[in-house]
């Protein structure tokens, strides 16, 4: 499998994403700039997390109109995989290519804590590696986590099952809707998630429950 | 013939800070009148923030080398060899008077200043910590100053992309007009690329980078070295604003850029902006330096020469490159969108020399200015050294709640309200975060390497004995990075102190330094950065002289590391370093101001060599893996240590009743005796590996008897009433988060 991690202006959590990739593929992800026009023939397109363009406007906002992201955009067209964490994942909301909106903290505070998050649909290509309704710890670190839509496209997510994970045993941190921390497209190849499973695949990071939704999307182990 | 605009009286040169004998200095050093940018180029290099002026001759005795420091104070950071052809950069500096007068602007700009000194070194930022000083809980002021510094701290921290792993938070009525926010940062650079702010060579291109000039922060750094009035909300527009997105981009054009091999000499531009980073770079470099104002980049329009020199704009630099290797340096500003402009030269006269608008505006001696300032020899008095002993009257009659009541208060509650609003994990390589005895992050792309970073300084001790309290601040910083495994390398200083002028507070910082010095040298942990904030004062009252010492340490295999959490059930509890009749010394303990309302008495003495005894052998066991957990004692005492073991770990502890005659239980569980730490065995009491342990901390000299056991869901404390897990948690987390929401 060929992955590509895009690097926007303010990108901080990108180095995180290609040392994880790197670690469990054993293979250095191309590093894609956002200016570059073209995006390589890969298999798996990550949109890393921080603070891209600063986050002026809103979160995610700039860099989704960025010519990479068109790119992107036909790329997700074509089936290949996205995943979006963090700021990606609010680059992927802006961009169109996931419903719903990523607001303020409901605390209006940055929040860096270990969450719980329930599986909610494990047969996905990000997810076969886990079991549904498993319940593992997650970092997150972000100030607009609070998942937002209206309760038509609410309804329409959960009915199509495009709910990846939710928050678990009370450890909403920002106020999300439906306890929702991870969404899909209705294709099921794009997914956003709020939290960093990236910070989570070795044991020196305390744990190595992130680990599988790489170890599935990257298909090191098979489902 | 230069402009002199506005013509300079005793009042404008006294709004300058500059003091008559200074400005007569200034006469006889130019042989004229200084025209007003030259008055304002003056204020900004000989105020007390960038000259040292009072300090200087005190922090020339400071130990600042060792076999591992290849960069000691003089530089933007200090530079520390770690093996392996790495090292790493790290400073504390303090952003005090800005946090003040607008908390989230002062204490962003605050870590966006420590983090730009760490990266004009060369070395990419891997960890920051910061420790903060506010006034009393219920002071009117304290919850907003609370939120928005912590906020800014986050907020620039977050978007920068640095983890920040340590810190302290503490809050006394001496802060109330004057809150202390010091900044840490630590990054990683290859020993033999560390880039200097000594410029080399003649006639060569000087260079601005970053982002754009503009009014804010005009005087900040005059600002910052005097006293606050009743005028306090007038300085609001010397306060500098900060664009955590620009540094990111700046650190990662720079590092860049830094691979070129285009830069010659590189400094940021922090106080006093413009000025002082040209005349620092020509200074050092025995050179002069000739700016063109017109060439700098302004996102302002019709800035004089005076605004435009003492500018504060944050996120810039300025650089001597390599003329050849100019369009390639270019090239890389451009592609991250940064400014980057030619805006003047080296020259071999040895003047700093301005011109604005073809007029030169300013044309002084560039060493006078720089490195040989006005250096003064303040009076200062000895400050009387408090009775050692002080006599309580009975004493709290629970233990438990004793316990509770000190973990539920505003000094030792739980700070994960504040740090949870830090990211303590970017990076990907935190090992231990806020709420342990230190931070610890991996060394990226080494395969065992660790490094533990602690802050620390008790000012309640400092205040009672400036000597004592300058040398405890050191001794727990190298306690606190022992107690993980980790063998402390070097520190910083942020000496925090009211008005110099004073003989007692230039007293309280002379014997300061001394203690921080003599404990710096027992222990080998050499000071290779700092920082120094004077006139901490509101309307003539100082704030607690608090000289914060942080330290780094290096962990060579991190498998072998100690945290504080009790790791297992039916674990022997030892107290390393424990005296024969317990903890005795109640004088400037929290237990006496808690429940006594007394801050009298000595502080706890420090023997620095027993210090260094204990901590030797709690390191050689760590690294030797019989240790499952290890706690200082420090603010609290032991009963402190034992709870917040046993919440790390979710593990709860049987504690023997600790018989010693005629000492009172208080003094036991609460005394603040130097030199402890509680430990935890991989095995069980009384077994052939403990006894054996028992029998190297004898022939050592070390009295490290067992106190308890681990296991359960509550800490039983002698024969007090067994506390549960959950009571604990409750009081320790619950305070920070109600006193923020005003409930």
């Amino acid at each position: 499998m060929q992955c590509a991690v895009i690097a926007f202006p303010g990108s901080n959590r990108d180095r995180d994403m290609i040392a994880a990739v790197t670690k469990i593929s054993g293979k250095p992800p191309i590093v894609v700039w956002h200016k570059d026009s073209e995006l390589p023939s890969v298999d798996v397109v990550i949109v890393p997390g921080g603070f891209s363009y600063g986050d002026y406007l809103r979160s995610g906002a700039i860099a989704a109109r960025s010519p990479m992201m068109k790119e992107v955009a036909r790329a997700a067209e074509r089936g290949v995989s996205i995943l979006g964490v963090c700021n990606g994942f609010q680059i992927l909301t802006e961009a169109g290519l996931l419903p719903g909106t990523l607001m303020r903290n409901a605390s209006l505070k940055f929040v860096c804590k270990t969450i719980e998050l329930e599986v909610v649909n494990a047969s996905t290509r990000f997810t076969n590696l886990y079991r549904a309704g498993q319940v593992i710890r997650c970092p997150v670190a972000h100030h607009d986590g609070n998942y937002f839509a209206d309760d038509e496209t609410l309804a329409r997510i959960e009915n199509n099952e495009q709910v990846a994970f939710r928050y678990a045993n009370g450890t909403n941190p920002n106020g999300s809707l439906n306890d929702i921390a991870g969404i899909l497209n209705d294709r099921k190849n794009v997914l956003g998630m709020m939290p960093h499973p990236e910070n989570l695949i070795e044991p020196a990071h305390g744990g190595t429950d992130g680990r599988p939704l790489f170890e599935a999307l990257l298909e090191t182990v098979n489902a | 013939m230069i402009p002199n605009e506005p013509p300079l009286t005793p009042d404008l040169i006294d709004a300058h800070g500059i003091k008559p004998d200074e400005y007569q200095k200034i006469l006889d050093l130019i042989g004229r009148e200084p025209s007003f940018t030259e008055l304002g180029i003056f204020s900004a290099m000989w105020n007390e923030h960038c000259s040292y002026k009072s300090s200087k001759r005190w922090l020339k005795t400071l130990p600042t080398t060792g076999p591992r420091v290849i960069q000691g104070p003089g530089e933007n950071a200090g530079v520390v060899d770690i093996g392996d052809g790495q090292t790493v950069v790290f400073k504390m500096e303090s952003h005090n008077h800005p946090s003040y007068i607008e908390p989230y602007q002062g204490a962003a700009t605050g870590v966006g200043g420590i983090l730009r000194d760490i990266f004009t070194m060369g070395a990419r930022p891997i960890a920051a910590m910061n420790a903060l000083r506010f006034g009393a809980p219920e002071h009117e002021k304290t919850r907003h100053l609370v939120s928005g510094v912590v906020a800014g701290v986050g907020g620039y921290g977050n978007s920068f992309g640095v983890p920040t792993v340590g810190g302290e938070v503490e809050f006394d009525a001496r802060y109330n007009g004057n809150i202390l926010v010091n900044a840490f940062a630590a990054g990683l650079a290859d020993a033999d690329k560390i880039f200097y702010s000594e410029a080399k060579g003649v006639g060569l291109p000087v260079v601005y980078l970053g982002a754009k000039t503009g009014r804010d922060g005009v005087g900040g750094a005059t600002m910052a070295s005097a006293e606050f009035g009743d005028d306090i909300d007038q300085k609001r527009p010397t306060v500098q604003v900060g664009d955590p997105f620009t540094e990111k981009r700046l650190l990662d054009a720079c590092l860049e850029l830094m691979q070129t091999g285009a830069v010659i000499a590189i400094q940021d531009m922090g106080a006093a902006g413009l000025t002082c980073s040209a005349v620092e770079m020509g200074a050092k470099g025995n050179l002069g330096i000739e700016l063109d104002l017109d060439c700098v980049p302004v996102r302002e329009e019709n800035m004089s020469a005076y605004e435009m020199m003492l500018s504060e704009s944050q996120e810039r630099m300025l650089m001597v490159l390599h003329p050849e290797k100019e369009a390639e340096a270019r090239a890389v500003f451009e592609k991250w969108e940064l400014d980057f402009a030619t805006v003047g030269k080296t020259t071999d006269d040895l003047k700093f020399r301005v011109l604005w608008h073809g007029t030169e505006m300013a044309n002084l001696p560039i060493k006078e200015l720089g490195d040989e300032a006005p250096e003064y020899d303040r009076p200062w008095k000895v400050p009387a050294r408090p009775a050692y002993e002080i006599d309580l009257v009975g004493e709290h009659p629970d233990i438990a709640d004793a316990l509770l009541e000190m973990l539920g208060s505003p000094a030792l509650s739980s700070r994960r309200w504040v740090y949870e609003q830090y990211d303590t994990l970017i990076q990907g390589n935190s090992l231990q975060t806020p709420g342990g005895d230190a931070g610890v992050v991996r060394v990226d792309g080494h395969p065992t390497k660790a490094l533990a970073f602690s802050s620390d300084v008790t000012p309640r001790y400092c205040e009672a004995d400036p000597f004592e309290g300058g040398k405890q601040a050191v001794a727990e910083c190298w306690r606190n990075i022992t107690a993980t495994g980790a063998e402390p390398l070097a520190a910083t200083d942020n000496l925090n102190f009211g008005n110099p002028e004073k003989p007692e507070i230039m007293g309280q910082l002379v014997m300061a330094i001394k203690g921080i010095g003599e404990a710096c040298d027992a222990l080998d942990f050499p000071i290779v950065s700092g920082n120094v904030s004077l006139y901490n004062e509101t309307n003539g009252v100082g704030i607690l002289p608090t000289p914060t010492i942080a330290g780094v340490g290096l962990i060579p295999d991190y498998a072998r590391m100690a945290r504080t959490g009790f790791a297992a059930e039916g674990q022997p509890i030892l107290l390393a370093g424990a005296l024969p009749n317990w903890g005795t010394h109640l004088g400037q303990s929290l237990y006496a101001r808690q429940f006594f309302d007394r801050a009298d008495g000595a502080p706890p003495p420090v023997d620095l060599q027993f210090e260094q005894i204990v901590g030797d052998f709690v390191r050689s066991l760590i690294r030797e893996g019989s240790v499952s957990a290890c706690h200082d004692c420090s603010d609290g005492g032991l009963a402190i240590s034992l709870a917040e073991m046993a919440l790390a770990g979710n593990i709860g502890a049987t504690i023997n009743d600790l018989e010693s005659g005629a000492q009172s239980r208080a003094a036991r569980f609460f005394g603040e005796d130097q030199a402890r730490y509680v430990l935890t065995l991989n095995t069980t009491p009384g077994s052939a590996e403990h006894e054996a342990i028992a029998n190297r901390a004898h022939d050592l000299g070390i009295f490290m008897p067992l106190i308890g056991i681990t296991g359960g869901q509550s800490l039983k404390l002698g024969e007090a009433r067994a506390i549960s897990l959950s009571e604990l948690r409750q009081a320790h987390e619950g305070w920070f988060p109600h006193f923020m929401a005003a409930e």
